[in-house]
């Protein structure tokens, strides 16, 4: 067996740990699995309290409808990712290892947006479908607004779940904590993909929406790799 | 009671850590803390505790609940930072983002594994985190070296018992060839037989000439092992003792009671 020396740089050390999140998540399935049921018990919920006489909801109820299920099954994803560090005490061995705290970040960073993504493809085939949404029509436009949505909403997320790893009501002060703040992704996503799925729909304002989500993106991510190191260290 | 082997039976061995300060008069550099104070808010946790612990030799750090035991070890492997004073390893200074820190190995009461991943999966993760070349064959070499040869590799490390756990938490820690080893209670809930596995493995790392440290309310077993002890209250040093051989129970009971009085 004549394997090199892996590498050691920081991408190098950020896709690692995306990669371990990701097989643990490939043998568990449970964030998946727990994450898309919550999520399509909240479109269905919508769905029959939306739906009357077979007429579907405006677009507006639609995107909300959409983004509001992305949140809430987010929020349990985002949890369980960083209880796997928790468990076992694999966080202290992580943070002995000589990998940048950063790369830790962007790694589980990483890790939540696959997750995250998968729940969402789940999501809005189930939206199309029980609201009849004109989701295919501009569905690169609304898969950025999701992309953009996702990141914006792991960075903040995944600062704040390794704020609460030690926490005893983590689970309670994750969604206290983070709903405030990825409101403005929240607002700006249902208005971007209210825009999208509209019979005429308005490009201008959409692009604007995600011109906005991407500003409020780059904000989070700077914050979010500044602040990681001293809170995953307790300083 | 551990007992004592001091055969130091050698292991197969990959190449050696990459980052060695200069030695000392040991041959090998020794641990140094020096003045180390640590403050949480307006409780004062240790105050400007001082003291070597050399390579090839054993460190047990004693003392009551409270004492700053674990606080002071938190320091020395990096994970919190002192108030004042400072850690060296030879002439290197150990801290966050020093290159030194790979140098460190950790073995506390939880075993720091990921418990959805298989054994082999665990160690050549942190295999490649620390850089190991040749990866999954030095965690195959170390899971024989822990007795775990035969554990299924592909299960959850969650289904493995306490004792399993504890071994592969030693290999997790061996996987670079740390030159401090670090224990934390790693006693705690092993069964006798671990127990005495765990002393064996302990002597074993500190005749391969590694600074072995170890965090203990266990006084038998502190007897049975060290050469070196430090005992701590209320955050300041009482004692600082070196043996050429075993304590001894009872003779390193009186020296702890006698410490730990008033």
């Amino acid at each position: 067996m004549a394997e090199g020396k892996p590498g050691t740089g920081f991408w190098a050390q950020a896709l690692r740990i995306a990669g371990k999140d990701l097989a643990i998540e490939w043998r568990s399935r449970e964030i998946l699995a727990t994450s898309a049921f919550l999520a399509v018990v909240v479109v269905l919920v919508f769905s029959f309290a939306f739906v009357v006489g077979g007429v579907a909801p405006p677009p507006t109820v639609v995107a909300g409808i959409l983004w509001v299920a992305i949140l809430i099954s987010g929020v349990v994803g985002l949890g369980r990712t960083f209880d796997r560090e928790r468990d076992g005490d694999a966080i202290r061995a992580l943070l002995l290892s000589p990998v940048p705290r950063t790369a830790i970040y962007a790694g589980k960073l990483m890790a939540t947006v696959v997750l995250m993504l998968g729940v969402e493809l789940a999501v809005t085939v189930l939206v199309t479908v029980f609201f009849n949404a004109r989701v295919g029509d501009n569905a690169g436009a609304i898969a950025a607004l999701l992309l953009l949505g996702t990141i914006g909403f792991a960075t903040v997320g995944s600062v704040f779940s390794a704020a609460l790893l030690r926490a005893r009501s983590r689970d309670v002060l994750l969604s206290t904590l983070l709903y405030p703040i990825v409101v403005p992704l929240l607002i700006a996503g249902a208005r971007g993909t209210s825009n999208l799925l509209d019979p005429t729909p308005d490009y201008d304002a959409a692009a604007f929406w995600t011109q906005f989500m991407a500003a409020v993106d780059v904000i989070f991510l700077v914050v979010g790799a500044w602040a990681f190191e001293p809170i995953v260290s307790g300083d | 009671m551990i007992p004592i082997d001091s055969t130091g039976m050698g292991g197969a061995s990959p190449a050696p850590a990459t980052i060695s300060p200069r030695p000392g008069p040991g041959g090998t550099a020794p641990l140094t803390v020096e003045s180390v104070g640590k403050v949480f808010g307006r409780h004062r946790a240790l105050a400007g505790i001082s003291t070597a612990m050399n390579a090839g030799e054993i460190t047990a750090i004693l003392g009551p609940n409270g004492a700053g035991k674990s606080t002071l070890l938190a320091i020395v492997s990096t994970l919190q930072a002192p108030t004042s004073g400072a850690v060296r390893w030879g002439d290197v200074e150990l801290r966050r983002g020093s290159p030194a820190r790979a140098a460190l190995g950790y073995v506390g009461h939880d075993p720091g594994l990921y418990m959805d991943l298989g054994a082999l999966a665990n160690l050549t993760l942190f295999a490649a985190l620390y850089g190991v070349p040749d990866g999954p064959a030095r965690a195959a070499t170390l899971l024989e070296r822990v007795g775990l040869g035969g554990a299924p590799m592909q299960a959850p490390v969650r289904t493995f018992s306490r004792g399993m756990l504890q071994r592969l938490g030693l290999a997790r820690a061996l996987v670079h060839e740390p030159s401090i080893l670090l224990f934390d209670e790693p006693s705690a809930a092993l069964d006798p037989a671990g127990v005495t596995w765990l002393g064996t493995e302990l002597q074993r790392e500190r005749d391969k000439g590694r600074v072995v440290v170890l965090v203990t309310h266990d006084l038998d077993a502190a007897a049975a092992l060290a050469e070196h002890v430090l005992i701590l209250r209320r955050g300041r040093v009482v004692r600082d003792e070196r043996r050429p051989g075993p304590w001894g129970a009872a003779h390193l009971r009186a020296a702890y009671e006698e410490s730990c009085r008033g």
